[in-house]
């Protein structure tokens, strides 16, 4: 009901097509192409620092919207987002070192491997559920894993490959900045393609398949197909997200595709909003700051008391440990996510100061 | 000509075995184009395992079932249904999260072209005209069921007679040659009985659809429907017109439970 509540006074659709936006109101359009267009310019003013986090948020972001389609919305579950993670960034580093296909054209090719990869390793999702469904996906994490150490022509093996940066007209895009608008185009396009997918015929049958799969199948729709179909599209934007991953780092090592990161992306949509599209982003943001909200706060903790050295040395784990400590929390206090708590206050403002 | 002959559904000797538990056995009818079709029976007769087998949820031990002249007993749900079968379930089973407009849009799943790829590139591939177009139909259901009120509401909060009727045109937007409704006034009261009742008169008369039902309210069932089945212990009884129902003397025994050969009481309570 909270979206029908949110609708403003003096909102009147008047056609279908008017009821379909992915805007409630043209307002709230508006401000979303406000933002991107502030994030356009964020590399004029952001220091390098700041903007190499931004990238961040952008390759995980577009992987963790896959992840909520495959667990938020189709309700499956998958603790080997990681591995095709991974996979995306070798494919696109291998496609551009051994064929010479241009970065460009690699990193949506190499979504399309991790998507045929995706549809092969889902195939339990059509016969497996909940607990059982987790292990085999675990299993698909540690192949996938040692794959990566093993297959020396595709990865290198364990010395890694080398991704080159992106090129257009010849002109080598190298550095923060210009990958920046690389990162923020593909994360554009594939939040909207995500809203759209959401909101049309497949997207509405990966939520019954979700919310109630006796009564979606005796309304014409294939369960096997769905449920692995689920693990292809989000192996996809996994896949695109570890390619673009690859090109800004410019080496891919097996090393950075474990378990702890498919439970980070877990914790992305968990703490974001399952289900949500604008939810990933804000749980995306989330988990990027937390280690760096967390090492400021260790920082200051050391300004004020003189420098300790278990607290430096710890760091590293205190930094996981946060990570831990917020989804828990949010599972507790908020597991609907931020997406939920940003609507609260939205309506808040909405009716303030008269909340009745 | 022939079309209009062949009933729309056929089960013949159908058995449903669950190990040593008889649910149905040898069970056979037919249902015409444009019938309002009811299966009655006490508790546990099995007139649930018998929609199920019809919906293929249950596969029979043996027997066979048709869909307008097309053995459908092998068939999944989801094949089913693209074939023209629409149902609603006893205990509700709308999709919590959705709102009520997205509910009924699932229903027209097996009528839209549009697929991951298409609709994802929204504008560009045409599956926005696609979707509008199918909102039309949606609205069409809508109006005829009451509930343009609440066609964004989340499915989930709303009260249990009106997700009853949500249910209803969920299974409508498929399309159906037969509509399969389970109780579909189970826990309504008075008023909301009479309005599900009109709705599903209504859906017959107007919308010309074949409509088979469980229902338990007599009254209901015997002022609306055409033809009535009577299931007791997973076996028919009786079939036919509802005033010839009421008469037989194998339905008062099941329903009343009194012993054959005590008839003076018979006429009163039925």
């Amino acid at each position: 009901m909270i979206s029908s509540s949110l609708i403003p006074c003096g909102q009147y659709k008047t056609s279908y097509a008017a009821d379909t936006t992915i805007f409630l109101t043209p307002a709230s359009r508006n401000w979303c192409i406000l933002g991107i267009i502030l994030a356009a310019c964020a590399p004029l003013v952001l220091s390098n620092y700041l903007l190499a986090l931004l990238i961040q948020i952008g390759y995980y972001g577009i992987a963790a919207l896959g992840l909520n389609i495959l667990v938020g919305s189709t309700g499956q579950i998958s603790l080997g987002h990681a591995a095709f993670f991974g996979f995306g960034a070798f494919a696109s580093a291998w496609l551009n070192n051994t064929f010479g296909v241009p970065v460009l054209l690699s990193i949506p090719l190499a979504g399309v491997m991790t998507t045929l990869l995706g549809l092969l390793f889902g195939i339990p999702a059509g016969r497996l559920k909940g607990l059982y469904l987790a292990i085999a996906t675990f299993a698909s994490q540690f192949i996938l894993e040692d794959f990566f150490s093993r297959a020396n022509w595709f990865t290198g093996g364990s010395s890694g490959a080398m991704a080159n940066p992106v090129s257009l007209f010849g002109y080598e895009l190298n550095g923060d900045k210009s990958f920046f608008y690389v990162v923020l185009a593909w994360l554009v396009v594939m939040f909207i393609i995500g809203t759209n997918l959401l909101r049309t015929r497949d997207g509405r049958a990966f939520v019954a398949v979700r919310d109630h799969y006796l009564s979606a199948e005796v309304m014409g729709i294939n369960l096997t197909k769905y449920r692995i179909l689920s693990f292809g599209i989000s192996s996809f934007y996994a896949g695109i997200g570890g390619a673009l991953y690859g090109h800004y780092l410019g080496f891919v090592s097996a090393e950075g595709f474990t378990i702890l990161l498919s439970i980070q992306f877990l914790g992305m949509i968990i703490i974001g909003g399952m289900g949500s599209v604008m939810g990933t982003l804000m749980g995306t943001v989330f988990m990027v700051l937390l280690p760096e909200a967390t090492e400021g706060a260790v920082s200051a903790i050391k300004h004020v008391t003189g420098d300790i050295p278990a607290l430096t040395s710890a760091l590293a784990y205190i930094k996981e440990a946060t990570i831990g400590l917020a989804i828990v929390l949010f599972l507790i206090f908020e597991p609907d996510g931020l997406v939920h708590r940003w609507r609260l206050i939205k309506s808040y403002w909405k009716l303030y100061p008269f909340s009745y | 000509m022939s079309v209009e002959n062949t009933p729309v559904l056929e089960v013949r000797d159908v058995s449903l075995g669950f190990g040593g538990v008889r649910a149905l056995s040898e069970v056979s009818f037919e249902v015409k184009r444009g019938e309002l079709f009811s299966i009655i029976g006490p508790n546990g007769a099995g007139k649930t395992s018998m929609l199920n087998c019809i919906s293929g949820r249950y596969k029979p031990t043996s027997g066979r079932v048709y869909l307008d002249g097309r053995d459908v007993t092998g068939l999944t749900p989801n094949i089913r249904a693209t074939l023209g079968m629409g149902r609603t379930f006893q205990n509700l089973a709308l999709f919590g999260h959705m709102s009520v407009l997205d509910n009924i849009m699932v229903g027209r799943h097996h009528l839209l072209n549009n697929n991951a790829l298409t609709g994802g590139l929204y504008w560009l591939s045409g599956a926005r005209k696609e979707e509008l177009s199918h909102r039309r139909k949606v609205e069409d259901i809508i109006d005829f069921l009451e509930i343009a009120h609440i066609r964004k509401a989340v499915a989930g909060t709303l009260p249990y007679g009106l997700r009853k009727r949500v249910e209803l045109a969920r299974a409508m937007a498929v399309e159906p040659k037969i509509i399969l409704l389970d109780e579909p006034m189970a826990g309504m009261n008075l008023e909301e009985k009479e309005d599900m009742a009109r709705y599903i008169v209504d859906l017959n008369e107007e919308w010309g659809m074949t409509v088979v039902m469980i229902e338990h309210d007599m009254g209901v069932v015997m002022d609306i429907s055409q033809r009535v089945m009577v299931l007791e212990f997973g076996r028919k009884i009786a079939e036919g017109l509802p005033a010839e129902v009421m008469e037989n003397e194998r339905v008062k025994v099941a329903y009343l439970g009194i012993d054959d050969d005590e008839p003076a009481e018979a006429g009163s309570a039925a």
